[in-house]
């Protein structure tokens, strides 16, 4: 493979990692966002190995395997299997108008653009033009939490979130260093049980997973 | 006589026939012709003077000793006044053709004499603006304007609604004025200090160096006074009260011409007086032009009132005309003068095609209301059939105002999207990404146009009539209605049609003030091909759009016409619905009713339906009523918090008023004491 | 040996007159194959037309001139913009005519007249058709403007002829911005061709026509026209994605040779791209109206991305 050819290939899956974020954004299915979510992973994943493959920086395959079986299939699956056990698999989310949540999407990702160009300027990294949609995709992550009412939208909101995390790492330093990475993963595996955990709790509490009706906990005045 | 002349010969001819009218009020009969034939010839040499103008790049001044001693009024003629005595000679030329035969519909009703001396001085005042070139004589033409057209608004006075929109108007156009006058003080001010006089004329604002701070302050306030008299959103409010309530010929004028005067006071004050910004003006602008463009838009489908449609329609042309205005001065900050000059023509074109099928739109209205006795377009429908040339001109109007080929207004979008596409040749990266999105809204903007005058026009003129005046008959309006009518359309389609020539003139504009220009044309057969960029770039040809839409259908039609296949008229087959009658038929409402719930949160939609059943039965319903008022949120956020302030303020002053004498002199006396200690 | 300019134009004009009908026949049968039915045939548009041809005009009573006018004039524009879109080679003098966003605002005459053709007779689906249809147009015009303006930034340029040059002619790269704007073209073509799922060509039930509701009352030649002249616009948007996206392989001069090899290719686009059209339309349900604008809004979202795209990755 061609230099020229990586570059292209990179920024190709950099604009699928994007786009990806925006369909987590606007996609009202449950198990649609699942699969979103793990193709985001996926892209990821392949992102990883192609810069390893041409930076010759060989732990990026490592993080590239990891990223495969965290977010491509045990966090997909754990999800999965939690969604089919509370009975939610049928619900579709009433959401913020989507056309707004789209622009406002769009323009995070014009300022994420703005915020990264001085870090374009100075860096001569192969991977310096992607710092953009990695920023992009953390920011997008955050704006589905905070549209979305349903809590495991909110928790894939988060993963994705935790996703242009490391899209960010490997764009601008080619990785974070192995320890952090795995540390990282271990965390989002432990953090996908206590969702579980919480899930059930709120469920059973309040009969529903709309994050609405915590609302009720406020004490009136 | 040089051009110059000719322009003040005219508008003195104006301002004489003016004064000497009064006399004739009791020929009323024969001032009508008289004064409108010298008014259209006014406004022909005025076009003409603006032609030679614009054509040679004249550009000569001269001091009239009139006014205050030591401040005589200055006026010039440079192409930038040439192309706007332009805009404002073709349209005013047709209107008064038309004013021939639209006033003599009032006579018997009311005294025609004032309508006639305030057009005539309108006209005088726009003309006047145009060709002033220091500040005093521009704020007295402003004022004339002003006030001429405030009791043109009045001119049917008897009903409450026309006296509200008329002190609006007035009240806002002065809130405008202090703003220029404002913005005037301070480059007079900074030219030659604040202890002398002379500053006052373009010559000693020009050669000024403000800082960047007060030539900041200086160029808001005068885009808001201008901004103001424009109805720019969100200082729109008094233009879709006082547009529609003028007699149509007013409103043509006002709509058309009028407002280009703030244009013009932009332009010459941003780009010639101060001459040098920084780029977030131009972004200012475009923006607020964007704004104007969709909400005006958006509000004018809302609309069913024939005249308050287009007036809001204004508001969405000042729009896109303002964005063109943005683009060039976001090009000139940058030092891209050839790019500027083409957004700048953009703006200017659109300008000149505004005016003339905006003025088109009110006369044609005003035909309609004139022959129907009826402004709301519910009550209309099928008109096509009785007003079969006020239907063919208005729909010309309809074209070119919707920006679809080959008719005018095309052009000039076409040119501002042009304009838009070579943002990216800009060195700021958010700018880069940015503008395209402005492009985006104005596409949306043509857009709801087209589909505002697919309402407008279907419902007034086609389908069958509606309403309570269907049996009543009504005639085509007369010949000079229809000769003002149709020149107006003519010059439309012309000015759609071979736009290379028309950029071409207008190309001296940019020169003078940007050093830059247009490569117009390209090639062989140059005249053919509008290439605004380079001929790679992007390239139009109305005479071949034109031409071969025309060869088509005529060839198409002859083929079809060899074998004589019979027509047969049928009633409405309607999927097999028999008894079909016109209240059936979509109304304004119902056309806007999509648009409506897609875009509804920009406005205050209140929606009632009321079922009227004799057993509170919610299905076996016999009547239905359905309500329903838009208002524009502006007046919610805006003028109503002030209004209320307002009053709030009124009503604590008002206790000083006592009504006894002894404590008025009681005020003054504190007050003479009060300045005495003060200033002693 | 090399044709005449003009010869090409009006060789690319029969081309595009005569194959219209067989190109919709041929989106018919692989709707039917797909669908297991058995299909009338490549052959049935061309009597159709022909029939409504031969047969005599019914004409509703409340019709005005402009109700007459508009077929004549659909098809005129159409034809105008046949001779402008690039089909087989890039050697056209009309191709200057007009640009991208020229072209454009010519289908938009043609969505201008059939609206009033539908308000003219004054019925009540007429008047329905005409403002469901100015509705989606309003929001499909933003998109497609996107979309443009990103395969523009490409070639730097909004002529078809010359955009069809820079692509054709440089080496293979990926591109996400033009991946992004083919998406968006697609979905907003969809619209404005009036295909499913914003709108069913197929369908006469009252409440889900947009544009067979404006020309329900034609009838004879004029709706043979109109039929003709939805054809070649449906033609017309394909050939329009193919110039500006997948333009290899068109003739650059006037050698007979090349322009043979060019409609070849061209033709084997054309069917391709029906096929995967009407993949789209039967793995798609039609959607109300008023998920239309989410729909559109999408279209929107990507042609910005492709052009962020663009400008961030490219």
């Amino acid at each position: 493979m061609s230099h020229a050819l990586v570059v292209q290939l990179n920024l190709l899956l950099a604009a699928l990692i994007l786009l990806t974020s925006f369909a987590l954004l606007v996609q009202r299915r449950m198990f649609a966002i699942l699969h979103i979510f793990a193709w985001q992973g996926f892209f990821l994943g392949v992102s990883t190995a192609i810069i390893g493959f041409a930076t010759g920086v060989h732990h990026l395959y490592l993080s590239s395997l990891l990223t495969l079986v965290m977010k491509v299939i045990l966090l997909p699956y754990i999800l999965y299997k939690l969604i089919l056990k509370l009975k939610i698999h049928r619900e579709i989310e009433s959401m913020m108008n989507v056309p707004t949540t789209m622009m406002i999407g769009i323009a995070l990702v014009i300022f994420s653009y703005h915020l990264t160009e001085p870090i374009r300027q100075l860096s001569a990294l192969m991977t310096r033009t992607t710092l953009a949609v990695a920023l992009a995709t953390v920011m997008l992550g955050l704006l589905m939490m905070v549209t979305r009412r349903h809590a495991v939208s909110q928790i894939i909101g988060f993963l994705a979130m935790e996703n242009g995390l490391f899209f960010a790492a490997t764009s601008a330093t080619y990785g974070m260093p192995m320890v952090v990475e795995l540390g990282v993963a271990l965390d989002l595996l432990i953090a996908a049980f206590i969702f579980g955990i919480f899930f059930f709790h709120i469920n059973t509490t309040f009969d529903s997973l709309d994050v609405d009706q915590m609302a009720k906990l406020k004490e009136t005045d | 006589m040089t051009a110059l002349d000719i322009a003040g010969f005219s508008i003195l001819l104006l301002l004489g026939t003016a004064v000497v009218c009064p006399l004739f009020s009791r020929w009323e009969r024969l001032l009508i012709p008289v004064a409108f034939a010298l008014a259209a010839f006014a406004a022909g040499a005025v076009t003409l003077a603006g032609f030679l103008a614009l054509s040679q790049g004249i550009n000569s001044a001269a001091t009239i000793p009139l006014g205050l001693p030591g401040l005589p009024f200055n006026i010039r003629l440079d192409p930038l006044a040439g192309f706007f005595l332009i805009v404002i000679g073709t349209l005013s030329l047709f209107t008064s053709i038309y004013s021939i035969g639209y006033v003599r519909s009032y006579l018997g009703q009311r005294p025609v004499t004032p309508l006639v001396l305030f057009y005539l001085l309108f006209m005088a005042g726009m003309l006047l603006v145009i060709i002033a070139d220091d500040a005093y004589l521009f704020l007295v033409a402003w004022e004339l304007m002003a006030a001429a057209s405030y009791f043109l608004v009045m001119y049917e006075d008897e009903r409450a609604e026309n006296r509200r929109a008329a002190f609006l108007y007035l009240l806002v156009a002065h809130v405008g004025a202090i703003g220029i006058l404002l913005s005037f003080g301070v480059m007079a001010g900074l030219a030659t200090g604040f202890d002398r006089f002379d500053g006052y004329t373009f010559d000693a604002m020009r050669a000024a160096h403000l800082s960047p701070g007060w030539s900041t302050a200086a160029f808001f306030l005068a885009f808001f006074g201008f901004a103001a008299k424009a109805g720019v959103i969100p200082l729109h409010v008094w233009l879709p009260e006082a547009h529609p309530v003028a007699p149509s010929n007013v409103s043509a004028l006002m709509s058309g011409v009028m407002l280009k005067t703030s244009i013009y006071g932009m332009v010459r004050v941003g780009f010639d007086l101060l001459g040098e910004f920084p780029w977030w003006w131009g972004g200012i602008v475009l923006v607020f032009g964007l704004i104007s463009a969709v909400l005006g838009v958006l509000y004018a489908l809302m609309q069913h009132d024939l005249k308050r449609l287009l007036a809001y329609h204004s508001v969405e042309n000042i729009g896109i005309i303002l964005i063109g205005l943005g683009l060039a001065m976001i090009f000139t900050a940058f030092h891209f003068p050839a790019l500027a000059a083409l957004a700048l023509v953009a703006a200017l074109y659109h300008t000149l095609n505004h005016a003339l099928f905006k003025g088109l739109l009110f006369m044609g209205a005003g035909a309609v209301i004139h022959a129907t006795r009826e402004r709301n377009m519910e009550e209309m429908g099928g008109l096509i059939r009785p007003l079969p040339w006020t239907s063919g001109l208005f729909l010309v109007g309809c074209i070119s105002i919707s920006g679809l080929p080959p008719f005018n207004g095309f052009v000039s979008e076409w040119l501002t999207f042009q304009a838009f596409l070579l943002s990216p040749a800009l060195p700021q990266p958010l700018l880069k990404l940015l503008i395209p999105l402005g492009a985006a809204l104005l596409a949306l903007t043509g857009a709801l146009a087209a589909a505002c005058f697919v309402k407008a026009f279907g419902v007034t003129f086609l389908g069958s009539r509606r309403g309570h005046r269907k049996g009543e008959k009504i005639h085509e309006v007369g010949p000079a209605m229809l000769l003002g009518m149709s020149l107006t359309a003519l010059s439309c389609l012309a000015l759609g049609v071979l736009p290379t020539f028309v950029i071409g003139w207008l190309d001296a504009i940019p020169q003078q003030l940007l050093g830059g220009h247009l490569a117009t044309t390209a090639g062989q057969f140059g005249w053919l091909w509008l290439t605004p960029a380079t001929a790679d770039r992007a390239s139009y040809s109305g005479p071949l759009v034109f031409g071969v839409i025309l060869a088509v259908v005529a060839v198409t039609y002859l083929l079809l016409h060899v074998r004589g296949a019979s027509i047969r008229r049928v009633p409405l087959w309607d999927c097999g619905f028999e008894r079909i009658t016109p209240r059936m038929q979509y109304t304004a409402t119902a056309f806007a009713m999509p648009i409506r719930r897609v875009l509804g949160f920009l406005f205050d939609i209140r929606e009632q339906v009321e079922l009227v059943s004799p057993q509170n039965h919610p299905v076996m319903a016999d009547n239905i009523r359905y309500r329903l008022r838009i208002r524009d949120r502006i007046w919610a956020w805006l003028y109503a918090p002030q209004a209320d302030a307002a009053f709030w303020v009124a009503r604590w002053v008002g206790k000083l008023q006592q009504g006894r004498i002894q404590i008025y002199l009681m005020y003054s006396f504190v007050t003479l004491i009060v300045l005495l200690v003060f200033l002693g | 040996m090399s044709l005449h300019p003009l010869a090409i134009e009006l060789l690319q004009l029969a081309l595009l007159l005569g194959l219209a009908p067989a190109f919709a026949g041929w989106v018919k049968i692989v709707k039917c194959r797909l669908q297991g039915r058995t299909s009338p045939g490549l052959l049935q548009p061309y009597r159709d037309i022909s029939r409504l041809f031969i047969k005599d005009v019914t004409l509703a009573e409340g019709a005005s001139w402009i109700f007459r006018f508009t077929p004549y004039l659909i098809f005129g524009v159409t034809v105008l913009a046949g001779a402008i879109i690039p089909l087989v080679s890039t050697e056209l003098p009309l191709a200057d005519t007009a640009d991208i966003i020229a072209l454009v605002m010519l289908f938009a005459i043609v969505r201008f007249f059939t609206a009033l053709a539908g308000m003219d007779i004054g019925t009540a689906f007429g008047g329905m058709g005409s403002s469901r249809e100015m509705m989606i147009s309003a929001l499909a015009e933003p998109a497609m403007l996107m979309a443009v303006f990103t395969v523009s930034l490409t070639s730097s340029s909004t002529s078809l002829t010359r955009m069809v040059e820079v692509m054709s002619r440089g080496d293979f790269t990926i591109r996400p911005s033009m991946a992004f704007a083919l998406i968006a073209f697609i979905l907003v073509a969809l619209a404005e061709t009036g295909r499913i799922p914003v709108d069913n060509p197929a369908t006469h039930l009252e409440l889900t026509m947009i544009h067979e509701a404006m020309i329900l009352e034609y009838s004879g030649r004029y709706l043979a026209l109109i039929e003709w002249a939805g054809m070649m616009k449906l033609m017309l948007f394909f050939s329009l994605g193919i110039a500006a996206f997948t333009p290899w392989g068109i003739a650059t001069s006037g050698e007979p040779l090349a322009l043979l090899a060019g409609a070849a290719l061209f033709i084997l686009k054309l069917l391709l791209g029906g096929v995967i059209m009407v993949l789209i339309e039967t793995s798609m349900a039609k959607m109300r109206i008023f998920r239309v604008p989410e729909y559109l809004g999408s279209a929107f979202l990507l042609a910005t991305l492709g052009m962020i795209a663009f400008f961030i990755l490219e």
